[in-house]
């Protein structure tokens, strides 16, 4: 067997996969966002009708659907920001030559990325149980009254936001780790020699060394925070007052719940179209402040 | 020495991290600590931190009584097979991306690497009809497709894989080796670091795994640990100290199989995520 047959044959299991449980079915449901499959036509296929934009154009007029987006643009806005911060501070904590049992440390910090995400939800609600959960008991010491976190519309989305910085920042610590460890010590030395404190070698060092990182870990942090979703179905079943309807939520309830798979479809694109828009944003402003290498 | 010039920062540093270390590790510990407890024990006032007669009752409650067990082998036959696919169909077309010559492989493998942009939510709706057309709903098979080959898994290993050097394949060829041969024997040695990483990030994977395994596994019987915890709790919404029993034996085998083999793993985590 000759190797460029050989590549194709190796190939090829992986590429059919691909195709058939991903490429057609991201097609299929393009085409069926233009469609109104429901439960009947689940029965029988005689009963679906080619809509067009229908769908998308209901969905506009939906309330809930602004709701579902609000809800997520609040998650990606106040998380994303919140999650690279914590990240990047854990990172620089590690990487001082003053700190001990790194090694631990690393790992302890870590752990909550290996969770299995719908078990620490469970475990959250309870921690934020209003009367005997662990985070109002901790706040009463400092004075303040219980907060129902889960129970009340302004403050259940900011639970859900801190549960998830808990459960991921460890990830972007150690890719910002390992950004911190590859920046030449010779920079280092040179801001020294000019003077420069710990602020400014931050600022005119560590950032810009760090900038292609924090944009790839930013663009992807944002593209996982657009798929939430176990979080409210665990915790909060999307309420309370729809304030934890998530776009994707959105989806499982229009699709599995109700069967509307047409509407369910086209609201996969539109979270797809602003993961994508988003994305490209971002590369687009970072390129704009000149710190892309 | 360092510590010696400057105590104060010294401080200030590990202070910080111990203080980040211990609210990290608390909900874990907390989860530990309360699924010990005596029923209703951890409702109470002030919140006890530790149990006042640690019981392993709730364990026997939750895997005899409400037969969680069924749920741990789903968890851990889905996620072995699961293990195995991926590393069947990403070692094949990994290798054959960084080292088979074939035409069109550039073409292709920039295509693949396109998938990334498409969340895998997309597809959800319309895998979830063709699966029910094949009878293959509330199956492991159903449960395990999008495991069989990933974007991220042929990438990685294409990146390991690139490092052989081609005289070691050609030698093999010029002494007679198929390419299968070459594969089993002279290849697959070779990536031996990288196969463990993809095995540990696709185990882990499988067994975290919670949207796909809820739409596609309704029926009680087959339903993986997550989803049989998530619909567990809907039901004992006081029982904490149960919960938290349902948590652990979600939680630990992962926790512990990552303590093991953590370096494996973040590898994988920096070559998936740093482009090489």
């Amino acid at each position: 067997m000759k190797p460029s047959r050989a590549g194709w044959l190796f190939a090829a299991p992986a590429l059919i996969a691909i195709a058939v449980f991903f490429v057609v079915p991201v097609v299929a449901a393009l085409v069926m966002s233009a469609t109104d499959f429901d439960i009947y036509a689940l029965a029988s296929l005689h009963n679906l009708r080619f809509v067009g934009l229908d769908n998308y154009v209901d969905l506009l007029q939906r309330p809930l659907f602004w709701r579902a987006l609000l809800n997520t643009l609040f998650f990606v806005v106040v998380g994303v920001p919140l999650s690279i911060a914590v990240s990047l501070g854990t990172a620089l904590l590690l990487h001082s030559r003053l700190a001990r049992f790194k090694g631990f440390f690393r790992t302890a910090l870590f752990s909550p990325v290996v969770t299995t995400l719908a078990a620490v939800a469970v475990v959250w609600i309870f921690l934020l149980h209003t009367r005997y959960g662990m985070l109002n008991y901790a706040l009463s010491w400092l004075g303040v009254h219980p907060v129902d976190w889960l129970g009340d519309p302004r403050w259940a989305m900011p639970a859900i936001v801190l549960l998830s910085v808990w459960k991921n920042f460890g990830y972007n610590m150690i890719i910002l780790l390992a950004g911190l460890q590859a920046i030449p010590g010779e920079l280092y030395e040179a801001a020294q020699l000019d003077g420069a404190g710990p602020g400014a070698t931050f600022r005119h060092v560590t950032v810009p060394a760090l900038a292609p990182m924090l944009l790839m870990v930013s663009i992807l942090t944002t593209a996982g925070h657009f798929q939430l979703f176990a979080e409210p179905y665990v915790m909060t079943q999307g309420g309370p007052a729809e304030r934890t309807v998530t776009v994707l939520y959105l989806m499982y309830q229009d699709g599995f719940k109700w069967w509307s798979l047409g509407s369910a479809s086209a609201v996969a694109f539109v979270l797809f179209v602003f993961m994508l828009g988003t994305s490209l944003l971002q590369a687009r402003m970072v390129r704009g402040a000149g710190w892309s290498s | 020495m360092v510590v010696l010039k400057r105590p104060f920062a010294s401080l200030a540093v590990n202070l910080a991290l111990a203080l980040t270390a211990l609210v990290t590790l608390f909900p874990l510990a907390w989860m530990v600590s309360a699924s010990l407890m005596a029923p209703g024990e951890a409702s109470t006032y002030p919140p006890p931190l530790v149990p006042r007669a640690p019981t392993l009752a709730n364990y026997r409650l939750l895997l005899a009584e409400h037969g969680l067990l069924r749920q741990v082998a789903n968890s851990l036959v889905i996620s072995l097979l699961a293990t195995g696919l991926s590393l069947a169909f990403n070692l094949t077309a990994g290798y054959a991306f960084a080292k088979l010559r074939f035409a069109g492989r550039e073409r292709v493998f920039r295509l693949v690497l396109g998938g990334l942009i498409v969340p895998a939510q997309v597809a959800m709706l319309p895998l979830f009809l063709m699966l029910k057309e094949m009878g293959l709903v509330n199956s492991y098979a159903g449960a395990l497709v999008p495991w069989l080959a990933s974007v991220f898994g042929i990438y990685l290993v294409r990146q390991y894989a690139l490092a052989i050097p081609d005289e070691m394949l050609e030698a093999a060829r010029i002494d007679g080796a198929g390419e299968v041969r070459i594969f089993v024997s002279v290849v697959l040695p070779t990536l031996k670091p990288i196969i463990v990483t993809l095995a540990v990030l696709t185990f882990l994977g499988a067994w975290n795994d919670f949207m796909w395994p809820l739409i596609v596994l309704t029926d009680h019987d087959v339903q993986t640990l997550p989803v049989a915890l998530a619909a567990l709790s809907r039901e004992h919404v006081q029982d904490a100290e149960l919960m938290m029993a349902g948590a652990v034996v979600t939680v630990l085998p992962v926790l512990l199989l990552f303590l093991a083999l953590q370096r494996y793993y973040v590898r994988g985590l920096l070559v998936g995520s740093v482009k090489g």
